[in-house]
């Protein structure tokens, strides 16, 4: 084939990227879908900290840190072994995926159980149904944990997909797409964790 | 013109039945509801919306007679305020925004020159979601209680203290559901639009439809969560006594209010951008030449839908906010009025440089220009903070938003329903009833919806169930509802036509309006392939050009083309899915978890959400390991 042909011709392929896909354009979609619900939440969180004098109101103490830095460690460094897992599969090492998938979800069963442990503290003194703070609190937090453990099912349901043999080596998209999740998940802590967690120690 | 179409074969009869075989949708009830076909969808999509549409047409119709004179009683305030409240949710979110998405699910894979959306199945999916939750928000007559806090549902008004029933839980939740439809078909849209357009149809080459659609459907996908995290909040505290609306407790409820129109003002622009968009292909071909400022048309559509998103505070110019905001806010909206602009000249533009032929649709496309005009300058006038604070809450707001959706959406989808008739159906519908149809829903929507404006000047509040002798607004009602009749008169005429056409209708050609767009490449109606060769596009008008060729004919398997995003080169046919049934079952356990909270029933609401996500893990486990590269 010429030069000028390569350059006319609408019919030559690309070099194969799982990121041509159009399911993982689809799973982008979602996610800016989803960035987009936890910022309306997070925008009513700072929405009602503006009409408030106090922000977390008089009488409510300023969350504890001591438990969500555990929870961040749990989960930076579970996307950090996805992502060596995922480099794995890549060149073809499918065992080290399967291992890196599973430390993965362990890590994250270690977070929602952190967070069932910060739950169960704040409850004894605290209800989400006391103030407007607490409710928003208990909101964003309870939502993200409700998708670390849609997260955590979908991690899983890729390894299957993986360990039976139905995962493609060229387009891995049930890989593709269940990392990506997990690291938007991962994502969205960062930012709770800086918007609801420390920036009430900034004012 | 036509000769250009006729030029292209048909493709050889083994290819054609070949397609058919691996294309076609068996004829069995179980394959019926399986589908993913997305012109059977697209179609099942409009003619759900309709069936939405006669269901809010009939409790505008019980409105508009009590309001006919003063102190009437022939409904109470109310089960005025359950009609008004679901007539504005059913025009808005079951007719509008669905019945434009079925003409986009229809017509983008014929447009683009594809043989399926990028997402076959979530297609069938939305279109599920879309029915079930439509259905579930209807529910709330059989029950008595039907949501009563107006479309757009303010607290504390919807707050458990002053609503107990269950009537804004039926609007809430149905919403929360509803949601997933439109935001599943959004990115089906995006993605098809984007990824799946025929090799050679360029970003620059793409049909001004698929510009706004492309916008409406990027729009979705960002101003949808904000409405699900509010009637999310509102269920919150509805049901288990979360507070955040509620001052008494660090609430606002003005936090409603901002993530309400959040939500809701682009959602106006979403409802409304997508008719632009079908008169932009109608009219170029009723005006016998290609579109002036196609490209001009592009941007400001985009652009529409951008400022779209920072405008939103003009809902609440009298809720007390601050006077910079409200600054902010009142030239923001203005702004909108720029690339309105842009696209109607470009249409008056491409009229006066053309010829125009006065079909019914290029009818019910001027009719949409005028009135569109009309409605804009009242929305210019209201974006003004003081002349806002005269007429809020009052008819003359009523007026425009009827002027810019009724005026302009409606009479938009007529406009595309008669245009695009003839190639979903392969017959013409009636010119002679279309004309009729067409004169009495013009002279109707402007005698009934016209004096509105001047009710509303007067000082007539919206959304009262009846107004006093004393108050003058009588002549003006009377005057509305006469309109209003004549008005429905002409839409049922034109439903008559859509029926009677479909077996009395002249036999339409491939392309009998010699139009310029791929679509009108297709056999009329399409055949379950959409095209026997996949076209290979050079310009922007291929059949006004002949800017096209035969490409190749992918009949191995489901095969249709996949391209790069910007210049549309080809990058590999991709399998798509056979038609299959979890599709259905997936929204028929979200329906059943919907249910589960309506009703505070733990164990429907554990088994939705367990069914659900099984579904949902079965579905996307591929099949056939030969097909292991497309899991849409």
């Amino acid at each position: 084939m010429t030069a000028i042909e390569m350059r006319s011709d609408h019919l030559l392929p690309p070099p194969p990227s799982p990121k041509s896909q159009v399911a993982w354009w689809g799973m982008v979609l979602f996610l800016l879908n989803e960035a987009t619900l936890f910022a309306s939440l997070i925008g009513g969180y700072f929405y009602l900290g503006v009409g408030n004098r106090e922000w977390p109101p008089a009488g409510t103490p300023k969350p504890e840190l001591r438990l969500p830095l555990v929870m961040t460690a749990l989960l930076l460094s579970s996307s950090i072994v996805l992502i060596v897992g995922e480099k794995g599969f890549e060149q073809g090492k499918r065992i080290r995926y399967r291992v890196a998938s599973i430390i993965t979800i362990l890590l994250g069963l270690g977070f929602l159980f952190v967070q069932a442990r910060e739950y169960a503290d704040k409850l004894k003194a605290h209800s989400p149904t006391e103030n407007a703070y607490e409710s928003i609190f208990f909101t964003i937090t309870g939502l993200h944990g409700t998708h670390v453990a849609f997260g955590l099912l979908f991690l899983l349901w890729a390894l299957c997909r993986e360990w039976s043999g139905t995962t493609h080596p060229r387009y891995p998209l049930a890989i593709k797409n269940s990392s990506l999740y997990w690291h938007f998940v991962d994502g969205v802590w960062l930012v709770i964790l800086t918007c609801l967690y420390l920036s009430p120690r900034w004012y | 013109m036509t000769s250009t179409a006729d030029r292209i074969s048909v493709g050889t009869d083994p290819l054609r039945t070949r397609l058919t075989d691996l294309w076609e949708t068996p004829h069995t009830w179980l394959a019926w509801l399986s589908t993913v076909d997305h012109k059977k969808l697209g179609k099942r999509y409009i003619y759900t919306a309709f069936m939405f549409f006669i269901a809010g047409g009939i409790e505008a119709a019980i409105m508009r007679a009590q309001l006919a004179r003063p102190e009437n009683r022939l409904i109470g305030p109310d089960a005025f305020n359950q009609l008004m409240t679901m007539h504005g949710v059913t025009m808005m979110f079951l007719f509008a925004q669905p019945v434009l998405s079925g003409f986009s699910f229809y017509l983008t894979p014929l447009m683009i020159g594809s043989r399926e959306l990028a997402f076959p199945r979530l297609n069938a999916f939305s279109y599920y979601v879309f029915l079930f939750a439509g259905l579930f928000m209807y529910a709330s007559f059989v029950v008595g209680q039907a949501p009563n806090a107006g479309w757009f549902n303010y607290t504390p008004l919807a707050s458990v203290q002053y609503n107990t029933g269950f009537n804004i839980d039926f609007y809430a939740l149905g919403l929360l559901f509803l949601g997933v439809a439109t935001t599943a078909g959004a990115c089906n849209s995006i993605v098809t639009i984007l990824k799946m357009r025929a090799p050679g149809m360029s970003i620059n080459r793409m049909p001004l439809f698929l510009w706004s659609s492309l916008t409406m459907s990027v729009a979705v996908i960002f101003c949808i969560p904000p409405l699900t995290a509010a009637v999310g909040l509102l269920e919150l505290e509805r049901r288990w006594h979360f507070v955040f609306f509620d001052p008494r407790f660090g609430g606002s409820a003005l936090l409603w209010q901002h993530l309400f129109w959040v939500f809701g003002h682009p959602w106006v622009y979403i409802v409304f951008l997508p008719a632009t968009g079908m008169l932009s292909m109608v009219i170029p071909t009723f005006c016998r030449r290609p579109m002036i400022g196609h490209t001009f048309v592009a941007l400001a559509t985009v652009t529409t839908g951008l400022i779209g998103f920072g405008v939103w505070v003009h809902h609440m110019f009298a809720t007390g906010l601050p006077q910079l905001s409200m600054s902010f806010f009142s030239a923001a909206s203005m702004t909108v009025s720029i690339p309105s602009a842009v696209t109607i000249f470009a249409w008056l533009a491409t009229m006066w440089y053309g010829r125009v032929v006065f079909a019914t649709p290029m009818l019910f496309a001027i009719a949409f220009i005028v009135q569109f005009v009309i409605g804009g300058i009242s929305g210019v006038m209201t974006a003004a903070v003081p002349f806002d604070w005269q007429v809020t809450d009052t008819y003359f707001v009523v007026a425009h938003i009827h002027y810019v959706l009724a005026g302009g959406t409606l009479f938009g989808v007529m406009a595309g329903g008669y245009y695009w008739y003839p190639k979903a159906y392969g017959r013409m519908m009636s010119e002679s009833l279309g004309k009729l149809s067409f004169w009495l829903m013009f002279i109707g929507f402007n005698v009934g919806f016209f004096p509105m404006h001047i009710s509303g000047l007067q000082g007539m509040p919206r959304r009262v169930y009846t107004y006093s002798v004393a108050s003058g607004f009588g002549p003006a009602n009377l005057v509305t509802t006469i309109g209003v009749y004549i008005f429905a008169v002409g839409l049922l005429l034109s439903l008559w036509n859509a029926i009677r056409s479909r077996v009395a209708g002249q036999i339409a050609s491939r392309n009998p309006w010699g139009a310029a767009t791929l679509e009108w490449l297709a056999e009329s109606p399409p055949e379950h392939f959409n095209f026997a060769h996949i076209p290979i596009i050079h310009g922007r008008e291929p059949l006004w050009d002949g800017a096209f060729e035969e490409g190749p004919a992918y009949d191995e398997t489901r095969l249709t083309p996949r391209t790069s995003t910007l210049d549309a080169t080809l990058e590999e046919p991709i399998e798509m899915p056979e038609d299959n049934l979890w599709s259905l079952v997936l929204p028929l356990a979200m329906l059943a978890a919907t249910v589960g909270l309506l009703v505070r029933s733990l164990p429907w609401t554990i088994a939705g959400v367990v069914i659900s996500l099984l579904s949902l893990a079965r579905w996307m486990w591929p099949s056939n390991t030969k097909t292991l590269e497309t899991e849409t």
